[in-house]
């Protein structure tokens, strides 16, 4: 088995509004390099508490969660912000793109938040980035103007731009249509056999399939 | 395109909604305009209130002022001393009192060693009635040295009809504020008759009008030469009552002052002093100016609190997704509060600008024909140090306007937004 590029121990979430709800309870997990993770399972069980905890996002939780062999528990929140930019591509349900930009530039604000290229060849790796989606005909369009499949496919191109050790994605097809899913499927497929790390959230079964691994989540437990 | 990506994200925010942004930034522009018209404005005025005042202020005056000495009465002498019994007057009057500054020409020469002091013009002033048929205007006439006035006052500049030196070469000659030689009817060359209050009569020729451009100079005010009104008075050539000064520095007249009535024993006071109404009444003025653009300025600071929290409001999704991609608490504090700052800094020089080009239209303007203050145009100060203030103001509110809402932006929850 490849070296654990995540670990999770024992974590517990609760949401206290409206009322207390103990939403995870002592979830521990480790994904390894190049492994493709999917997380599964019914409406409310936790699966989208646990991705953002996991993420970095959500701080508020108990237990230790390490990344890239870093304790990220703890660290504060500047720190994690440049862990993320670093570390973490992240993939959401409703694309998420920011309308002033043009897809390119969408592409190229982390890399040059990261500051790793210079702007010139940070424009570069985006636009090659953008050609991996197919998307690179339309770079100089705003994002605003694309199509929702679109959307995502640069949203992707986004998460990879600064080679990032894993990609969380937060139902990546739940906002398309089959056509479209059937796309961005090639990629995941595409970025799986890359080697890259993947965990994503998902409802969709035959997603999950191509899969090395699935974790059934049900009140806020893994089952499998 | 080489700006640091923050600043890429406050450019793209900015030019996307550009009516907003034009919208915050007029608020800034026309509260610093305004700000900028008002104390070009009102310093104007001051500078002209002051310039009146010192035009006919000398810088020190020195006088006798008459303060009797009551300690010491005839009634004890006649009664005699004793300390048995208690001597009460009521009312006391002085039995005589001279106005004049004894050994007048001793302290001029002496002045006249001072390096400091420019001008020394000895006067002796009195309250005449002129009469213009059954009417008598009482009217103040200085007794001066012509010469020296002129050095004091800048009379020569001041004069309607002809010159200040014609008071030399003229017996018995006047000149008149020419306000005074309308209301006399009189012209350079005809003949005024005056009355000393101890009832001498004395004819005069009126050998040059002048305007001061206040009124108490141009209506109630005549200059005869000093030997005239010593004659007038019968009194003799050493009979002074006032000595005026200028200094080559007036802001030294406050300490020059107090020495000088310690050296000579007389009353010397300086232009502040005597002026202490017009310095209370542009401190007034200024306090006035400052509140009011203040208020100006912080309802343009609203307006751009306003704006910016509903564009923080429009951008919570955004602000979400930078955090994820790793934009920490101080880029999202910078990109919101640089925007401010932007709107804040176009929008000051703007009104900076706005604020000259009002104060410039101003200058133009006529002012009212008025009796008692001469003067062409609304009075403007066009002083740098005003546009200054005016930009570092709209800089701080716009900076505290801004930075709440900033602040608010770098709390987003980005877990709360991405979920949905």
């Amino acid at each position: 088995m490849a070296q654990a590029v995540l670990t999770a121990e024992k974590l517990n979430k609760y949401f206290y509004d409206p009322a207390m709800i103990h939403v995870l309870h002592d979830v521990s997990l480790s994904v390894c390099e190049g492994e493709f993770v999917c997380i599964m399972g019914k409406s409310g069980c936790g699966k989208s508490t646990l991705l953002y905890l996991l993420s970095t996002l959500d701080t508020a939780y108990e237990g230790a969660l390490y990344i890239n062999g870093i304790r990220v528990t703890g660290l504060d929140e500047n720190d994690l912000a440049h862990f993320r930019n670093k570390h973490i591509g992240f993939v959401f349900q409703f694309h998420f793109l920011l309308p002033e930009f043009t897809a390119l530039e969408n592409v190229m604000l982390p890399a040059l938040k990261l500051g790793k290229l210079n702007p010139k060849e940070a424009e570069e790796y985006a636009i090659e980035k953008l050609r991996q989606m197919d998307m690179h005909e339309h770079a100089r369009k705003l994002s605003g103007k694309l199509s929702g499949g679109q959307q995502q496919r640069v949203a992707i191109a986004r998460a990879l731009i600064n080679d990032p050790k894993i990609i969380m994605a937060d139902e990546p097809t739940g906002n398309l249509d089959s056509t479209n899913t059937a796309i961005i499927f090639n990629i995941f497929d595409q970025l799986v056999k890359e080697g890259n790390t993947i965990i994503t959230v998902t409802h969709d079964h035959d997603f999950a399939a191509k899969s090395n691994r699935i974790l059934e989540m049900a009140d806020g437990q893994i089952k499998s | 395109m080489m700006l640091p990506v923050n600043f890429k994200i406050v450019r793209a925010h900015l030019l996307s909604r550009k009516r907003q942004t034009i919208i915050a930034m007029l608020g800034v522009t026309f509260g610093i305009g305004m700000f900028i018209l008002m104390m070009s404005f009102m310093k104007g005025m001051n500078d002209f209130f002051e310039n009146i005042m010192l035009s006919v202020t000398p810088d020190i005056r020195i006088y006798n002022d008459y303060k009797t000495d009551y300690s010491f009465s005839v009634a004890q002498q006649y009664f005699g001393e004793s300390p048995q019994s208690w001597i009460v007057i009521r009312h006391p009057r002085p039995k005589q009192i001279t106005l004049n500054l004894k050994n007048a020409p001793g302290i001029i020469s002496d002045l006249h060693k001072f390096n400091e002091i420019q001008v020394v013009s000895p006067l002796v002033s009195a309250q005449l009635l002129f009469n213009y048929g059954p009417v008598q205007l009482g009217i103040v006439v200085d007794g001066v040295d012509i010469r020296e006035e002129d050095r004091l006052f800048g009379l020569s500049d001041k004069m309607n009809g002809g010159r200040p030196e014609n008071l030399l070469t003229t017996n018995n000659g006047i000149l008149l504020g020419y306000k005074l030689a309308n209301k006399l009817n009189v012209n350079i060359g005809d003949m005024v008759t005056a009355i000393t209050p101890s009832g001498v009569q004395s004819r005069f020729r009126v050998v040059g009008t002048y305007k001061f451009g206040i009124s108490i100079m141009d209506e109630y005010k005549a200059y005869i030469s000093l030997a005239s009104m010593q004659q007038l008075l019968g009194k003799n050539r050493d009979y002074i009552t006032d000595i005026r000064l200028k200094l080559k520095d007036m802001k030294n007249a406050a300490a020059l002052a107090s020495s000088l009535a310690r050296k000579y024993r007389y009353k010397a006071e300086d232009w502040e002093t005597v002026n202490a109404s017009v310095k209370a009444g542009n401190l007034i003025r200024d306090t006035f100016t400052y509140v009011l653009s203040f208020t100006l300025l912080l309802i343009a600071g609203f307006g751009i609190y306003n704006i910016m929290n509903m564009v923080i409001m429009g951008k919570m999704k955004d602000i979400a997704i930078l955090k994820a991609e790793g934009f920490a608490k101080k880029d999202i504090v910078q990109i919101f509060l640089s925007q401010s700052l932007c709107i804040g800094l176009v929008g000051a020089v703007a009104g900076l600008l706005l604020g000259f080009l009002l104060s410039y239209a101003l200058s133009l303007v006529s002012w009212p024909e008025d009796e008692w203050i001469v003067i062409k145009h609304f009075p403007v100060n066009f002083n740098s140090l005003y546009y200054v203030v005016g930009l570092i103001f709209g800089l701080l509110t716009t900076a505290l306007a801004g930075l709440l809402p900033a602040l608010k932006a770098s709390r987003v929850d980005p877990v709360a937004i991405l979920r949905g």
